[in-house]
């Protein structure tokens, strides 16, 4: 696994973000690589590397799935955005951690990026 | 040679919300298996492409699955409307999805090229008004 500028646990993103943590509290001292802020799944699906975090205001369990298959840790959902739970069982059934934040998605990623979490290195967007 | 595993997956056309259960079950016997986690993510990412295509442009189909030894082959097959031109259709961008499916995620026109990127073969047999079927096959060794 490629190491980020600085890789940060989920528990030092939720603390950066303010975010409640919605499901996956016995994952929250996973290290997350790199992060990725997208509403466009089908972006996700060809940039992101496993072990990352996922910002978005998507709200659909789509959003869970492409989580999945991408063996990405966490998903943070953006302004406030509250998943049902049907989405939170389709997340404990696949081992991701879900946080909420009030922040909007520029700030919640500036926050991230500031703090030295670097999208991949292969990525431009 | 060994037989390959062989699992069938019917994909309900008409729900968008269950799209990707065939890739989820499909990741899960990969797994189980102990195949590399590599190669079962770039398998898994290329199905769930393929599946959400089946279901958001041609209400949906079946996905056949066959785990060789030294390969996974993936088949989906839809009786939707064909694709009038591959070559557009496999260009990075090119969507003829509506709007509402964009809300939901999708329709980046990423999701051809994306199964192409992460799979080792893949072949669009496809005839307007009858149906596609993707072949696509990721090898393990
Ligand atoms: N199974 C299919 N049946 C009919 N048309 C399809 C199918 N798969 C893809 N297409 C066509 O190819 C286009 C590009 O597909 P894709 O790259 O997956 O982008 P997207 O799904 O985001 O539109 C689609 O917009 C659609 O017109
Ligand atoms: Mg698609």
């Amino acid at each position: 696994m490629r190491k980020g500028l600085m890789d940060m646990t989920i528990r030092e993103a939720a603390a950066l973000l303010d975010a409640e943590v919605l499901c996956g509290e016995d994952l929250l001292d996973r290290e997350i690589a790199s992060a990725c802020g997208s509403d466009m799944m089908s972006d996700v699906l060809a940039f992101v590397k496993e072990h990352s975090i996922l910002l978005t205001g998507l709200l659909n369990p789509q959003v869970v799935r492409t989580a999945e298959m991408m063996d990405m840790s966490c998903i943070v959902f953006v302004r406030g955005k509250q998943p049902g739970e049907a989405i939170l069982e389709l997340a404990r059934s696949s081992g991701i951690a879900v946080l909420r934040t009030e922040y909007r998605m520029y700030a919640a990623c500036g926050k991230l990026y500031a703090a030295g979490l670097r999208p991949h290195a292969s990525e431009k967007i | 040679m060994s037989e390959p595993i062989r699992i069938t997956y019917e994909v309900d056309g008409e729900d968008f919300m269950s799209a990707g259960t065939a890739s989820t079950d499909m990741k899960r016997v990969l797994r189980q298996l102990g195949l590399d986690s590599e190669i079962i993510r770039r398998a898994a990412i290329a199905m769930y492409e393929g599946e959400i295509n089946m279901v958001i442009h041609a209400h949906g189909g079946v996905a056949e699955v066959a785990i060789y030894e030294d390969r996974i082959e993936m088949n989906l097959i839809d009786h939707g409307p064909g694709i009038p031109d591959v070559e557009l259709a496999m260009s990075a961008g090119y969507s003829t999805a509506a709007e509402n499916i964009r809300e939901l995620g999708f329709g980046a026109g990423m999701g051809l090229p994306n199964m192409k990127k992460y799979t080792d073969e893949m072949t669009i047999e496809t005839e307007v008004g009858k149906g596609t079927t993707v072949r696509m096959v990721v090898r393990t060794v």
